[in-house]
């Protein structure tokens, strides 16, 4: 009927509408049909400024080794609390401009860790600098690029009260007349990450993740001597995906910008609760060192507790063990008189 | 007829196995088990296995040599037995000798009085140094053919372009590989790791595989329509218009301007405009030459040429209208886009151009006709459909990921209906793969063809996905495809093609050197991006903290750069070759007359010494 091993014209136009009808049914409708979507509850509007650090994030090719979507399973869970939705990419994924289009945030390699909640994880302004900056300045083993082109340097003297100097450590880089003053690209970038949260769903909305391990609750406690802390989490774990960016994984900080944990009074102090409290609420009472950020609402009583131990019994500290009720009861100090 | 059934046949019988593993709860226990995985294994077993054999068939024919050497030894040795002979003897034996071949034959039949002269020009080279003991000699192209002198010069253009393209993108990405060895390489932003990687993917993509496929596809679409090209105007038209894309885009990239960050459609759709007209001038041109065709019936090549050309440009079409891209639907449409770039454009012009070449490699034809046309249906059906395997877990509808998994195993169809094809057709001349420097280009390419593409399938599994993606298995597997395959198939094609067309080969100590470089190079890349995107994804499982699955890379990181310093080198001797192929001998510059005079030329000049007493 159609002849096509003689007729050109037949078999030309036949593959060409089958492709085009597969392509209708397999892209075209169902992208027309995941496009319509509404923001979440509660989640923030887009500011102009954040729009514009989107644009520097695809203009700088972040989207290469860095992925935003918590997959629906269990080893994604550390990247957010629940699998992402399409309502998250609300404001995120929309036409950029004439010239470009929406951006493609979700990503197909993960060389670097995931950033859908990057704003709750990492809240510190002076560490995404620095980490901008040079990323070897906060991570030591990190292969991520540099961006030294997002920021100035500046004599002491022209440093105006509007300028953002990272807290480079100077015998790190030998500057002592100049600093380093973060651009206007760099602040748009570092507000977008920031802003780069997941939104909670409503309260009792259990998330759901494919396990990977069916045996995993049930997992044998450790018999170690202390039973006080059977039913803790792993501390070093917790310590190294959450502190250990800024304090380092040897407790050693940097200087100029994290403190020190090892040997430090505050971590090896007897009396526990000043140590809590920092967690809990941040600090920024030391001019020489920048803003530790509040962790209270990204930690739980026992994987603060967790940490505290972690913290207060490696790298030469020693110091006594705290449990989950003394954070539980700080929590609800802090809580009550503020 | 019957092996086609045994397939389909095989293929169900294998089919609810697949399923039945789609259906489990994931459970990485027994992670070495699973089907994905073993698949995996096996396949990368195959192509260690066609190594080997490469190189036994190579070794066999160097100790052939040094068995014929020994021949010629022992003959050596009674020579001189005989030159020890008494003279009496020697006389009696040469009376008997002269006596005996007067009987036989005056011995002038096989000479003549005239100097030796090749009148039919069938010696191409004369040796005398045969037991060379390093590198076997292989056979010479067979005569060039006649091509019309703009053919050739539209050829050598698209191929000398995409050339230069591979050399430009592979060492952007050898720059690239080497970053994750030393990420403070340079601090530059136009050369920094996120605006780089996108031009060395869009420059092998656009610059290479693309210019060098539709200048191999050009002499394919004249050659088997038997007809001349229907305009080399619009030839040169697209050849400039490609290459722009290239040019600009790759500035604006580097510039920090990008569509979007989607893979492969980074470019700006004003660039990428420029690349589709290129496609439809293409398209119309070959479409006409075709549709002039002086045979009846269309060879097979010419369907999957032009139907990659139509594809394409629909595929770009849909990629950059903009009214169903917002939120995730640019997702599922980046999962569409990146998917069919390979497979409808790369895939199916490359197995168009195999059609033809390899059968004229071979000197015989296709081993069957109708494979081809079934592998060419279902190219077209399962390949479109599965572009969401990119994204499985992710937010987009489970019902649309699922299809892409099915439609993925469904890739079996065409790729062993195609690999069958080229196999059974080399079969019977195996032999051929160690006289002939063009031959194991191919089969390496076919044998990729069918690891490269079944391993995407496996891929696609979930449990597969759960632990390879996002990790570097990935790299590993566009390597694997558009290096193995595609890249691999391109140099057997132009090693094949352009000595017919200038009548110079290359250096063949060289061909080989850029054979084993490139091989080598690609399995250590290959298997170290492999090994080290399995741990990675096994950590992330194990829930470690994120910055372990970058220290443990690191060492499979540098034997990547290894593997692609091989690669680099191996393209800077093909670029030598190319050029040697290419390059016109000043001193012998060519009259400049149509054919039709040359030819009348050449018959002048036969006459002439044919006359001669």
């Amino acid at each position: 009927m159609f002849n096509f091993h003689k007729n050109l014209k037949n078999l030309i136009l036949t593959a060409f509408s089958g492709f085009a009808i597969l392509s209708t049914v397999i892209a075209i409708v169902p992208a027309y049909q995941m496009q319509h979507t509404e923001p979440l509850p509660g989640q923030p509007v887009f500011s102009k400024g954040i729009q514009k650090g989107l644009e520097v994030y695809i203009s700088e090719g972040c989207v290469a080794c860095h992925t935003q979507q918590v997959r629906s399973i269990e080893m994604d869970n550390i990247w957010g609390d629940r699998p992402s939705l399409p309502s998250d990419y609300f404001y995120s994924k929309q036409r950029m401009d004439f010239w470009r289009q929406s951006p493609s945030l979700l990503g197909s390699e993960r060389t670097g860790p995931d950033l859908t909640d990057i704003g709750n994880r990492q809240p510190s302004m002076e560490w995404h600098l620095l980490h901008l900056y040079n990323p070897r300045l906060v991570v030591y083993e990190s292969v991520m690029p540099g961006y030294p082109w997002l920021f100035e340097e500046k004599n002491v003297t022209d440093v105006t009260e509007d300028d953002v100097v990272v807290p480079i450590p100077a015998e790190l880089i030998g500057f002592t007349e100049m600093r380093v003053v973060a651009g206007k690209k760099a602040l748009r970038l570092v507000d977008y990450l920031l802003a780069t949260k997941q939104v909670s769903l409503a309260k009792g909305s259990k998330a759901e993740f494919i396990p990977s391990k069916q045996d995993k609750q049930e997992s044998k406690p450790k018999n170690s001597a202390e039973s006080a802390n059977q039913e803790l989490p792993n501390g070093e774990k917790l310590y190294m995906q959450t502190c250990a960016v800024c304090h380092k994984q040897d407790g050693s900080g940097l200087r100029g910008a994290f403190p020190p944990l090892a040997g430090s009074d505050v971590v090896n102090d007897e009396d526990p609760d000043f140590m809590i409290r920092i967690i809990l609420q941040g600090y920024d009472a030391r001019s020489e060192y920048g803003q530790m950020p509040s962790f209270a609402s990204q930690l739980t009583d026992a994987e603060i507790a967790a940490i505290v131990n972690h913290e207060r019994s490696s790298w030469g500290n020693n110091a006594s063990s705290v449990t989950a009720d003394l954070v539980k009861e700080i929590r609800e100090f802090v809580n009550q008189n503020l | 007829m019957k092996f086609h059934k045994t397939t389909c046949f095989l293929f169900l019988l294998l089919f609810p196995c697949i399923l039945h593993a789609q259906s489990e709860g994931i459970s990485t226990e027994s992670w070495i088990t699973q089907p994905g995985i073993i698949g995996t294994i096996l396949l990368v077993v195959i192509v260690l296995l066609v190594a080997i054999f490469v190189l036994v068939y190579r070794f066999g024919a160097l100790l052939d040599l040094a068995k014929k050497k020994q021949v010629r030894e022992n003959k050596t040795t009674i020579r001189n037995e005989i030159l020890e002979m008494d003279d009496e003897e020697i006389d009696l034996f040469l009376q008997h000798r002269k006596s005996a071949s007067n009987y036989q034959l005056k011995g002038t039949e096989l000479g003549g009085s005239s100097t030796a002269l090749d009148e039919r020009g069938l010696v191409n080279r004369v040796n005398s140094d045969v037991s060379n003991p390093f590198f076997d000699e292989k056979v010479k192209s067979s005569l060039s053919f006649e091509t019309p002198a703009q053919l050739k010069k539209v050829i050598t253009w698209y191929l000398g372009t995409a050339v230069f393209w591979l050399m430009f993108g592979t060492l952007i990405g050898q720059y690239l590989g080497m970053k994750f060895v030393w990420p403070e390489l340079d601090t530059i932003s136009w050369l920094s790791f996120g605006r780089l990687r996108p031009v060395h993917t869009n420059t092998v993509f656009w610059g290479w595989a693309s210019l060098a496929m539709i200048g191999l596809g050009y002499f394919v679409v004249t050659r088997t329509s038997n007809t001349n090209i229907f305009s080399y105007k619009l030839a040169w038209r697209a050849l400039i218009l490609i290459n722009a894309t290239l040019v600009i885009g790759n500035l604006l990239l580097m510039a920090g301007v990008n569509n979007g960050g989607g893979e492969y459609r980074e470019y700006i759709w004003p660039v990428m405009a420029l690349f589709a007209s290129g496609l439809i001038i293409t398209f119309i041109n070959f479409y006409k030459t075709v549709a002039n065709r002086k045979i009846s019936v269309i060879y097979i090549s010419n369907w999957f040429i032009l139907a990659s050309l139509v594809w394409t440009i629909v595929l770009s079409l849909i990629a950059y209208i903009p009214s169903y891209q917002n939120g995730l639907g640019e997702t599922i449409i980046q999962g569409y886009y990146m998917h069919q770039g390979v497979g409808m454009w790369f895939m199916t012009f490359t197995l168009g151009l195999i059609y033809y070449y390899l059968p004229t490699a071979l000197n015989k034809p296709i081993y069957s006709y109708s494979l081809g046309v079934l592998a060419f249906w279902t190219q077209m059906l399962f390949y479109t459909l599965i572009g969401t395997h990119h994204f499985v877990f992710s937010p987009l509808p489970w019902w649309l990921q699922t299809v892409a998994i099915v439609f993925s195993a469904g890739m079996f169809i065409p790729v062993i209906a195609g690999t069958t094809n080229f196999l059974m057709t080399m079969k019977g001349s195996w032999s051929y793969i160690s006289k002939s420097y063009v031959l194991p280009f191919f089969l390496v390419g076919v044998i990729f063809y069918f690891v490269g593409s079944t391993q995407g399938s496996l891929q696609a599994f979930r449990f597969s996905n759960y632990v390879w993606h996002f990790t570097d298995f990935n790299v590993a597997h566009s390597h694997m495809t558009m290096y193995g395959i595609i890249t691999f198939i391109l140099w057997a094609c132009m090693y094949s093609v352009i000595p017919k067309l200038t009548g110079k080969e290359p250096p063949q100590v060289l061909v080989g050197a850029h054979f084993w470089l490139a091989f080598i190079g690609l399995f250590a890349y290959m298997i170290s991006m492999m090994a080290g995107g399995t741990l990675k994804g096994l950590s992330w499982i194990e829930e470690n903290p994120f910055i372990e699955s970058v220290i443990l890379m690191k060492p499979y990181w540098v034997w990547r750069a290894i593997g692609g310093t091989f690669m680099f080198v191996s393209h800077i001797l093909f670029a030598y070759n190319f050029h040697f192929m290419i390059k016109q001998k000043r001193a012998v510059e060519k009259p400049a007359l149509v054919p039709v005079e040359l030819i009348a030329a050449k018959i002048v000049h036969h006459v002439q010494f044919s006359q001669k007493p």
